[in-house]
């Protein structure tokens, strides 16, 4: 199901590596997500799955690998990943 | 030993009889900073296991402000010292060389110092030129351009670089070195406008150490979970300290004119009552910010909130705003009294320091952090603390 995710990972959180080298529980911070980019990840992920993350989903956490950006949007749309 | 606000004020008096001077000459407030330590107010913020008082964060607050209310550079070095401190309480209390160095701030009273900016990058922390390069157990680092506040007068020095020289700019550490590893080219003397007495000179700074020394967490975790906020709380201490003196001494500007005519009030009373009243609403902004932190640091989801982040930026910009308007307040009332520079109700100090605020981290800067971060944050209507 990341492979869902990839390729919006590629366009928006200005990595300066491609997100399929990275591995699913790898830390994005430390690949180089910075606090904009992580914004505009998110607005960007809202817009292509048609949900609104709630404010609790707000953190730092949340977003910090692809398995935990994965997991909220599961838990949001549980049939947005299914491929 | 007597409680730490009682100290601060020992401390204060004798800051109070060198601000002036410090100011004038653009020296270190040496006096004060040695009475800091003969009060050992530098380890006041570390736990009582490594040595300290194990103070809180709005005890400390207190102490930044009594100082400030007398000497701004001395009240500023005092906050970034209790900064820099935070951060190795908050994530080095596991790390054994890190508890070691605890215990040397408490027994040798020793002044931490900051090298987070950078030439070529300003205020944006979050991103590093310079890298460590670990050899071994052994790292060094040369990092150009950084302003560090009291420099030559500090005994160990907080520094963040990029965790290796291919990781990313954000990927960054942050790392204590001692003034017996590093050397300090100065590149840029600190003449400025105003908090003349910290000194903050522009450096090459580079050093050798132990691997050891570097802070177990990344420095995106230290500045989201605990800098920033400790930072922004205890530099609006800062300046709230600014602000109260200058309202103290419009008062007694006015104090004296109603003595001498009973019976009427003084002009400048009703401008008094209008600086108490942003002077008020400074204070409450410090204190939700000191309240805020206390309640999200005993959870980790709300420390790593984007909600956590806008609150603490805003009393950063409140404070930093209000200080000026307040100081411009105690100007008119004063007059050409606190204009002057040598008068009992001059306010030049004051004001000149306060124009730091906005500058310390440019708000505009600050500002587009915040107005990025609202794209998805919604804000609390709550009263609710
Ligand atoms: C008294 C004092 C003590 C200091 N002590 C230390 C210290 O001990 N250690 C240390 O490391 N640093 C220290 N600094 C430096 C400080 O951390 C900042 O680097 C410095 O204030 C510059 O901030 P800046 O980069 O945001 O603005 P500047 O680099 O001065 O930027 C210039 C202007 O550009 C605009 N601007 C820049 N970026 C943006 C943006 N993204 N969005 C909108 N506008 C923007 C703003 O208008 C800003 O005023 C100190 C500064 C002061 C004033």
């Amino acid at each position: 199901m990341l492979d869902t995710l990839r390729p919006l990972i590629d366009k928006h959180a200005r990595l300066p590596v491609k997100a399929d080298t990275l591995a699913a529980g790898q830390d994005l911070y430390a690949a180089g997500l910075t606090s904009f980019a992580a914004v505009q990840l998110m607005l960007a992920l809202e817009e292509a799955f048609d949900i609104e993350f709630p404010e609790r989903m707000l953190n730092r956490r949340s977003f910090a690998t692809m398995e935990s950006i994965a997991a909220c949007i599961q838990e949001l749309r549980p049939q947005a990943l299914a491929s | 030993m007597s409680s730490l606000v009682a100290r601060a004020q020992l401390v204060a008096a004798v800051a109070a009889q060198y601000s002036d001077h410090v100011d004038k000459e653009g020296r270190f407030p040496s006096e004060a900073v040695r009475a800091m330590k003969e009060a050992r107010l530098l380890s006041a913020y570390i736990p009582r296991e490594f040595g300290g008082e194990g103070a809180d964060l709005a005890e400390i607050a207190e102490v930044v402000s009594v100082i400030s209310q007398a000497c701004a550079s001395a009240g500023m070095t005092y906050a970034m010292h209790q900064i820099k401190v935070s951060s190795v309480i908050s994530h080095g209390d596991k790390a054994e060389w890190h508890q070691e160095f605890m215990r040397r701030i408490s027994s040798e009273q020793l002044l931490v110092a900051s090298a987070t900016t950078e030439g070529g990058i300003g205020g944006n922390l979050r991103n590093s030129i310079c890298a460590v390069e670990r050899l071994g157990d052994r790292f060094s680092l040369v990092k150009d351009g950084t302003v560090i506040s009291y420099g030559r007068d500090a005994d160990a020095i907080l520094i963040t670089a990029r965790s290796a020289p291919d990781a990313p700019a954000s990927d960054q550490v942050m790392a204590v070195l001692t003034k017996d590893q590093y050397k300090l080219e100065l590149t840029g003397v600190w003449d400025a406008m105003g908090m003349r007495g910290t000194c903050s000179d522009n450096f090459k700074f580079s050093a050798e150490g132990d691997v050891a020394q570097i802070l177990p967490n990344d420095f995106g975790e230290i500045a989201a979970k605990s800098m920033l906020a400790i930072c922004h709380i205890l530099w609006s201490a800062v300046w709230y300290g600014i602000a109260s003196s200058a309202v103290s001494r419009a008062q007694s500007f006015v104090r004296a004119e109603a003595r001498r005519n009973p019976g009427q009030t003084p002009p400048g009373a009703l401008r008094v009552a209008e600086a108490a009243n942003m002077l008020q609403l400074m204070r409450s902004n410090t204190i939700a910010g000191l309240s805020r932190f206390a309640t999200a640091k005993v959870n980790d989801d709300d420390l790593g909130s984007v909600g956590f982040i806008v609150a603490m930026n805003n009393i950063k910009i409140g404070a930093s705003r209000m200080v000026v308007d307040i100081i411009n307040h105690a100007l008119l009332i004063t007059g050409i009294n606190g204009y002057r520079n040598n008068t009992p109700y001059s306010v030049g100090r004051h004001m000149r320091d306060a124009l730091s605020a906005q500058i310390m981290i440019s708000n505009d800067r600050i500002f587009g952090n915040v107005a990025n971060l609202l794209l998805m944050h919604r804000l609390d209507p709550s009263l609710a603390a």
